[in-house]
């Protein structure tokens, strides 16, 4: 996940939508910010539908970083 | 007093109130160190203890009321068997047992003091380097693709970040750095999980946390070089340290400050939720705008094209409203025509009220009246003078003296010049007369003449 790219559509969407509601644009203009706004709110919608996530230990092993899954996970999920 | 002893006899009762007023009003407010022993904690909620030192004791209760330290009841619950306090209390007597003990309002675990001022040293250091100043805090980042989280990783604080962040957004990575989180050992290990974080991949936050405790339990989190890496940490931090009251220097180096793990959870990822309801709020919006500007269109294209107009039209237009024109100018005119063939007949009438026609015609007939009375006249004047004449005639006719010359007399005129004598006397014998007769004359000469007497009596002699 993007997490710049959503903050900022989502920041895009707000813009455009205040914009459009403000009523300043030309007839192009709205066309084209609706588009956008569509492809904005589409784009934001994929990314809040994303439901996985990991939960990882770090660890030092021997001054080593290693990743290992987190056992306690289950626990949380319930 | 000394004299009371010999003389005077008190009742128990009064004794003891003496007792109570001495104990009270003499020991009203005094500072007490000693070790807690005896420990009770009954349904009340009091607590109630044995301050003791190494050759006495006093009995001790602390009562429910907030009080302490900015009234921090956390400080009431770390009172144990055995630890050595400091606390300010009043003395009170219970007559009914003829027994004393301390009310103590404020007690502070004896060795703190010392632990405090290090505390408020450090604080004060680390401040006047600027190490919490706000202009160094870092923002949040809005999602978070991954949360470091330096902590135990048994116990209730990890579990509190898994469950609220999954609830709010179970997309984000969550990167658990195992530590003790306290015992001399703690500062190194979370120094060096601070490290470890920074060259971890895909970690846009980090949460410090730790349950509550004693103050000698947040100590690691007092601790220079936590703080120290805290601040150096690229990654934003937010320290969820103890209870909600209290601040340990880690709170203050964070980026930001929670005040339960739970909060710095939620503080670290958006609600998905809400972002959901943001996102749809949004879609809608963006809908309803695209909807009113189509339609808003559609209708200027419409009024647009209702007020784009064919010149032919136009044209056509113009010449009804010249006909229009025309007609009204003939009606207009049609009606001045007629208001002044009115006017007119007026005129005229009155004209013909002014003509000497009439008068004439009148005249004319008074003249032919006239004509008639006269004629009507002329012939009754006529007939009268006629019938006047008729009857003058008659009695003219009667006056006569031809009609009288009728009846046998005669009218003698001399002659020659005719004139009639009346008186014989006149005449001369032989004058020659004219005798005039009912028909015919005579002519005579008189041979006579008579005298009157003569004549009377006698008839005249026929001849």
């Amino acid at each position: 996940m993007s997490k710049e790219n959503f903050e900022e559509a989502l920041e895009k969407l707000e813009d455009i939508v205040r914009r459009m509601e403000a009523g300043e644009m030309s007839l192009e203009e709205s066309l084209k910010a609706f588009e956008e706004g569509i492809r904005l709110s589409r784009f934001c919608a994929k990314k809040l539908d994303e439901a996985d996530r990991r939960v990882d230990l770090l660890l030092r092993q021997e001054g080593e970083l290693v990743v290992k899954p987190f056992a306690g996970e289950q626990s949380d999920s319930e | 007093m000394d004299r009371g002893n010999l003389k005077e006899i008190l009742t128990v009762s009064a004794l003891n109130d003496r007792i109570k007023t001495l104990l009270e009003e003499g020991f009203a407010l005094v500072w007490v160190e000693g070790e807690v022993s005896n420990l009770r904690r009954p349904a009340s909620g009091h607590v109630y203890f044995t301050l003791k030192d190494a050759k006495s004791q006093i009995r001790a209760v602390i009562f429910r009321t907030p009080f302490g330290r900015g009234g921090n009841r956390g400080a009431l619950f770390e009172i144990e068997d055995g630890m050595s306090i400091v606390c300010r209390a009043r003395l009170t007597v219970y007559p009914p047992r003829g027994e004393y003990q301390m009310i103590i309002d404020a007690v502070e675990p004896k060795g703190l003091g010392a632990l405090q001022k290090a505390f408020e040293q450090l604080k004060a250091r680390l401040e006047a380097e600027g190490l919490f100043d706000q202009n160094r805090k870092k923002n949040l980042p809005f999602l978070p693709a991954g949360i470091g989280v330096v902590t135990s990783p048994t116990g209730a604080v990890i579990r509190d970040i898994l469950t609220v962040t999954r609830r709010r957004f179970p997309s984000v990575n969550i990167l658990i750095v195992p530590v003790r989180v306290q015992g001399e050992d703690a500062p190194a290990e979370i120094v060096q999980a601070l490290g470890d974080l920074q060259i971890a991949q895909h970690i846009d936050v980090i949460i410090l946390a730790r349950g509550g405790g004693s103050l000698e339990d947040l100590a690691p989190f007092n601790d220079e070089e936590v703080a120290r890496a805290i601040a150096r940490s690229r990654i934003p931090v937010i320290s969820a340290v103890g209870h909600e009251t209290d601040f340990t220097i880690a709170d203050f180096t964070a980026d930001l400050r929670a005040a339960t793990p739970s909060a710095a959870a939620e503080l670290a990822v958006p609600s998905r939720p809400e972002l959901m309801e943001t996102l749809e709020t949004l879609h809608l919006r963006l809908l309803r705008c695209h909807r009113r500007e189509a339609g808003k269109l559609r209708e200027e294209v419409l009024e647009l094209s209702g007020r784009l107009k064919d010149p032919k039209r136009r044209l056509a237009d113009i010449r009804i409203a010249l006909d229009d024109n025309v007609d009204r100018l003939r009606t207009t005119l049609a009606h001045l025509r007629e208001i002044r063939r009115k006017e007119w007949t007026h005129l005229v009438v009155r004209l013909e009220h002014q003509t000497p026609r009439s008068w004439i015609a009148e005249k004319l007939r008074h003249l032919e009246n006239l004509g008639k009375i006269l004629v009507a006249e002329r012939a009754r004047l006529s007939d009268q003078k006629r019938n006047r004449l008729r009857s003058l005639a008659a009695l003219l006719d009667s006056l006569s003296p031809l009609a009288v010359l009728g009846r046998g007399y005669s009218i003698t005129r001399r002659l020659p010049d005719g004139a009639i004598l009346r008186r014989a006397g006149e005449y001369t014998v032989g004058q020659e007369i004219g005798i005039r007769l009912a028909s015919g004359g005579l002519h005579a000469r008189i041979t006579d003449i008579l005298s009157e007497a003569f004549m009377t009596g006698s008839l005249p002699k026929e001849r």
